[in-house]
């Protein structure tokens, strides 16, 4: 079993017990555990199910690599899936529970999996579920989405307590990863001058060293790495953290950081996470490096391990995995598993070394403490189910024959250490494969490169494949030297602190055990333990042609899972290189990306949510319309009222009433939003000749005109109204959504093509409200207010003026979108506020009212006026819609001019605008098509039309609509039936004028 | 994520205050214009592995456009110029052929 030792643990406190519970369960740990260590201690060695098989799984590793220790942490609202029981630091009141399994962890249904796994092998589900079709969407895959999977989202209607931010940082050089490498490099790095940011992901500085033993400087690891950490504190160009990993580099040295700051001590103030967004002139990386598993039958059984995370929990947390461990190694490394266990009093009962001829010093000590070695020997098999019970050895050459059985509760295996070399491919950096020691390094004479061309990042330590204590350090400092350098500042050359650590013999690669596995052997040893990917998989990807390891790992799902494949990349592309007959270089490497562990949808997110998730736009009126019930509609940033409700009436009911007293008598529309731009110079009216179809150069002081824009492309892009304010100015009027982005584009002809005109833009829109007052007392109200002279012979249709209205000074544009006698009056946003509430107060014997964006859509509808967005998509141009009154014949050319021209758009034979008149009063629904005769070539129906605008028109009591159809305008009193969305039921339409309401035009020409 | 440096401010603006414009230096084709002549003006964009001459605006900072000379492959920001002219400058130009030798793009060199 795994206990528990009376002493030992250099980062627990025993005197600090922490209470938590697994599945329910009590457990106590002390200050400094893992979720994993404290489950160890309390004998709880198995943490979870395996994704397809349902695998009973245990702890794998002690840190960031881990696949299978997958935890559910916390309840309701701070429910989070898939933690890794190895980096989550416990607390008291932790509730932390497994994942994958049911009823529960002991006892799993799905496990039956498991005995059907001869006939789920890789690409099973591909192949078996893709016929019949129709079967996958509502037998299939729900199917396998309530066996498969992983960790529960939390609940849709959850919503996350904690707060999160973003934290911006500028540095010459960031050292990712705080082992002795990473602390190296920032001594000298911030000993030569440079600005230093040193970042560790772990709750604790000095990495893998502790642990693994030796002497710098003559000193004790743990005494140096205090050492160090206390240079660093005190010199004020380094700024160092723990708990944040560097979790991507991307380009021109733009780093993502991801800081832990409350999961280990919930409630305390502050933000949970703080995602660091860091741009730094040089990056150094001391990544470290992940040890690897070895593939054998049954390497998954709870109790495999690996040798350097059995030797963790042993030094860091006092924690025995078993009492009798078995080592199997390929390297000299698993000696020091060995070593530790057995100076703890534990039993080892054999070391297993797949080197024929062993190691060095370090077998040589192990052997002198008495432990058995055997060499050139290997497992066939562990032994046991829900917990390791034995291994079966064999001789590593041949095909598994048994040399004996070893009773034990504990395998611990080392197939060799990979660099993590995830940073430094991040951003492109290339690898080389070093046959030595059988692992993928950073290749530095291809190094990602910045904005300069020049390489950026540096690895270092083991990182760069220095993977011995002297080298490690040495290369660390070599590495904060080269950064600081780079980054302009002198590095020293001080001698490199000296180091004493055995000699170690070279490794063997092993990527098989035994070597000659048969089928039943291979079919059991895991590669991916996290996806459930086994060496027979992989093998039959290659058979069935999958040669590219980028298609092996998609077809396979090897590295796929949250871990990305941290333990199984390298065995699983060793395996397929096999099976190929190729070299593992040849075979190379699936993508690394970002990021380097998972981080957070909250930290992603910041501050950025609510209220603040993006700017909110307000008119001057925004309060009032609050005040007064209004039922908002987001139109781009701002906030529009769709309509105003009273009390007992329904948004329809209310937007009735709203047209109806704006026909009758007085409607208000808040139309502060209209994009608003000034052009101004003496090369305006070239430019507003250019930019709309219409000769707007001809427009005269003091009037108004409609005028359409196009893109290059031919389409008609937004529409409004412009006023000549005088012989150099114009005011354009945009749509709500258009102001923006119709400032953008005159702004990009004026400074990319027409750079030598002499215009000046201005985008105006919030210096102004503006107020729609529409209907038969339109004037009458105004004429009350004062102050101008607002008759038909003062100020016909299509002009504007300039003067003081109930003394607020207002520019006036008589103008409709709505068909009635219509004046639009801006004043400076400031007095919006006060115009707003005048105009009500003198309309009121008017029954003034307020009216909303949807009563403005179904009365220009009812006029036939067409609205940017509904009648237009970015493929209608506007000869569809009958506005050929609008383009100048007379100009040589306008944007949008030559596209017009061409063949297919100069042309009768088009979709075009109609109105269209259900035969029995209905409204069409939006967004439909007419269907006619015969198919395309996809087989789907062919069309004639579809609808662009439909409304209830309460001025007609009956469904009014437009929309495009195949020459609508030649067809006129046509009947053409238009389909539901259900597809069948069908409304029939009469195709009509698109102008329903007053075609004389006889209510706003007064 | 890019830095761009904007030649009319001196910001060394990041990606996220920029947006692009696509290819640099086209000539406009207007009415009476051949139909392959405004298709490929519309249209045709060049692809390059290597070097490539953009148009950028400083949108979230000084609002002018400019123009930007950069290796797609490795990001390399070769230097930056004023949107207002028709090629990029010779010094500019000689400054890619050394870190670029034999580098064409369009009929450019």
């Amino acid at each position: 079993m795994s206990t528990r030792l009376s002493h030992g643990g250099r980062l627990t406190d025993r005197s600090t017990p922490v209470q938590f519970t697994f599945n329910g369960r009590s457990f106590s740990g002390y200050a400094g555990d893992t979720l994993a260590s404290a489950l160890l201690a309390g004998d709880q060695m198995m943490m979870g199910r395996s994704f397809k098989y349902h695998r009973p799984r245990g702890v794998v590793s002690s840190g960031a690599e881990e696949p299978n220790a997958l935890v559910n942490l916390g309840q309701g609202d701070t429910h989070e899936p898939n933690a890794r029981a190895t980096t989550t630091e416990i607390f008291q009141g932790l509730k932390a529970s497994s994942q994958n399994h049911w009823p529960s962890l002991e006892y799993d249904v799905g496990a039956v999996n498991a005995h059907l796994s001869r006939f789920l092998p890789a690409g099973f589900y591909y192949k078996m579920f893709i016929h019949p079709r129709p079967l996958w969407k509502h037998v299939y895959e729900p199917f396998i989405r309530q066996s498969a999977g992983l960790g529960k989202a939390p609940h849709p209607e959850a919503r996350d307590p904690d707060t999160y931010e973003h934290f911006y940082a500028y540095t010459d050089v960031l050292v990712v990863g705080g082992g002795v490498a990473g602390l190296q490099a920032a001594l000298e790095a911030g000993r030569a001058g440079a600005e230093v940011l040193l970042l560790e992901q772990t709750a604790h500085w000095g990495g893998r060293t502790p642990v693994d033993g030796g002497e710098i400087d003559g000193l004790d690891p743990d005494a140096w790495i205090e050492k160090a950490v206390g240079e660093l504190e005190a010199m004020p160009n380094v700024r160092i953290r723990t708990r944040t990993m560097g979790a991507g580099i991307y380009d021109h040295g733009y780093v993502l950081g991801y800081e832990r700051l409350t999961d280990h001590a919930p409630g305390q103030p502050g933000p949970r996470h703080r995602l660091w967004r860091i741009r730094a002139k040089q990056v150094v990386t001391a990544t470290g490096a992940i040890e690897r598993p070895l593939a054998f039958a049954g390497n998954d059984i709870p109790g495999v391990m690996l040798a350097s995370a059995v030797r963790d929990y042993l030094v860091n947390y006092g924690v025995a995995v078993g009492d009798r461990t078995v080592v199997v190694t390929t390297n000299d490394d698993g000696y020091r598993t060995a070593i530790a266990l057995k100076r703890a009093g534990l039993d080892v009962p054999a070391v297993l070394d797949a080197r024929e001829y062993g190691g060095g010093a370090l077998m040589d000590q192990a052997k002198e403490m008495g432990i058995r070695v055997e060499t050139g020997r290997g497992i066939s098999k562990v032994k046991g189910g829900k917990r390791v019970t034995g291994v079966a050895t064999c001789g590593i050459a041949g095909s598994g024959a048994l040399i004996d059985e070893i009773a034990c509760d504990c395998v611990a295996m080392s197939g060799g250490w990979s660099p993590v070399v995830n940073l430094w491919s991040h951003c492109g950096g290339k690898l080389f494969w070093d046959e030595a020691q059988a692992c993928f390094r950073p290749d530095t004479d291809r190094a990602p490169t910045g904005a300069d061309g020049k390489p950026f990042v540096t690895p270092a330590g083991a990182a760069n494949g220095y993977l011995y204590l002297s080298e490690t350090l040495s290369d660390g400092a070599v590495g904060g030297r080269t950064a600081a350098t780079a980054t302009g500042h002198a590095a020293g050359d001080a001698a490199v602190p000296e180091t004493s650590a055995p000699v170690e013999a070279a490794p063997r690669p092993v990527w098989m055990m035994p070597e000659g596995a048969p089928y039943e052997y291979r079919a059991k040893a895991w590669l991916d333990y996290q996806n459930d990917v086994k060496v027979t998989d992989v093998q039959l990807a290659a058979r069935e042609g999958f040669e590219s390891v980028e298609h092996t790992k998609r077809y396979t799902t090897l590295g796929m899972a949250t871990d990305q494949g941290k333990l199984s990349n390298l065995n699983g592309l060793a395996t397929l290189a096999n099976a190929l007959g190729e070299e593992i270089p040849q075979v190379g490497t699936t993508t690394f990306r970002p990021p380097y562990t998972p981080i957070s949808m909250g930290s992603i997110a910041g501050e950025a949510r609510g209220s603040v998730f993006q700017p909110l736009r307000r008119t001057p009126m925004h309060d009032w319309h609050e005040a007064h019930g209004v039922q908002w509609e987001p139109v781009g940033h701002w906030r529009r009222p769709y309509c105003f409700p009273k009390a007992g009436e329904s948004s329809e009911q209310a937007v009735h009433r709203e047209i109806t007293a704006t026909r009758d008598s007085l409607g208000l529309l808040d139309a502060s939003t209209l994009g608003k731009i000034l052009v101004k110079g003496p090369d305006a009216g070239r430019f507003m000749d250019m930019l709309y179809t219409n000769l707007m150069s001809k427009l005269a002081v003091g009037r108004c005109r409609y005028g359409l824009m196009c893109s290059e492309n031919g389409f008609l892009s937004d529409d409004g109204v412009v006023a000549r304010l005088d012989e150099d100015t114009f005011l354009v009027h945009t749509t709500t959504g258009g102001a923006d982005r119709i400032h953008a584009h005159m702004e990009e002809w004026l400074q990319t093509e027409w750079w030598d005109w002499q215009v000046y833009t201005a985008n105006v829109t919030e210096q102004y409200a503006q107020v729609g007052v529409v209907g038969p007392n339109a004037r009458k109200v105004l004429e009350k207010l004062g102050g101008m002279d607002l008759s038909a012979e003062a100020m016909p249709f299509m002009t504007w003026a300039d003067g003081t209205l109930g003394g607020l000074q207002a520019r006036v544009f008589r103008i409709s979108f709505s068909g009635e006698l219509s004046f639009e009056v801006a004043v400076p946003a400031g007095q919006g506020r006060a115009l707003w509430d005048t105009l009500m107060e003198a309309g009121a014997e008017f029954n003034a009212t307020p009216y909303g964006t949807e009563a403005l859509h179904v009365m220009r509808a009812e006029k036939g006026f067409i609205m940017i967005g509904d009648e237009t998509d970015g493929t209608v141009i506007p000869q569809d819609l009958g506005l050929d009154w609008a383009i100048s014949k007379k100009k040589d050319d306008y944007i949008g001019k030559r596209a017009q021209e061409r063949s297919f758009m100069d042309n009768a034979d088009r979709w075009k605008l109609v109105g269209l008149e259900t035969l029995d009063g209905s409204v069409l629904p939006d967004g439909a098509y007419a269907p006619t005769d015969g198919k395309t070539r996809n087989g789907q129906r062919n069309t004639q039309g579809r609808v662009t605008s439909s409304y209830f028109s309460p001025t007609l009591g009956k469904g009014i609509a437009m929309g495009l159809v195949h020459n609508g305008p030649d067809r006129m009193g046509e009947v053409i039936s238009f389909a539901a969305a259900d597809g069948t039921t069908m409304t029939e339409a009469r195709i009509v004028n698109a102008v329903f309401f007053d075609p004389e035009g006889k209510k706003q020409n007064v | 994520m890019l830095t761009i440096q904007c030649p009319h401010c001196g910001v060394q603006a990041e990606e996220t205050e920029l947006s692009p414009g696509g290819e640099a230096h086209l000539s406009r084709f207007g009415p009476g214009s051949e139909d392959q002549d405004f298709e490929a003006y519309l249209f045709f964009r060049e692809n390059p592995k290597g070097v490539h001459f953009e148009r950028w605006r400083h949108v979230h900072g000084c609002g002018k456009w400019f123009h930007a000379a950069r290796c797609t492959v490795t990001m390399e920001v070769f230097g930056t110029y004023s949107a207002q002219t028709t090629e990029p400058p010779k010094a500019l130009r000689d400054k890619i052929s050394e870190k670029r030798p034999g580098w064409t793009w369009r009929d450019i060199a």
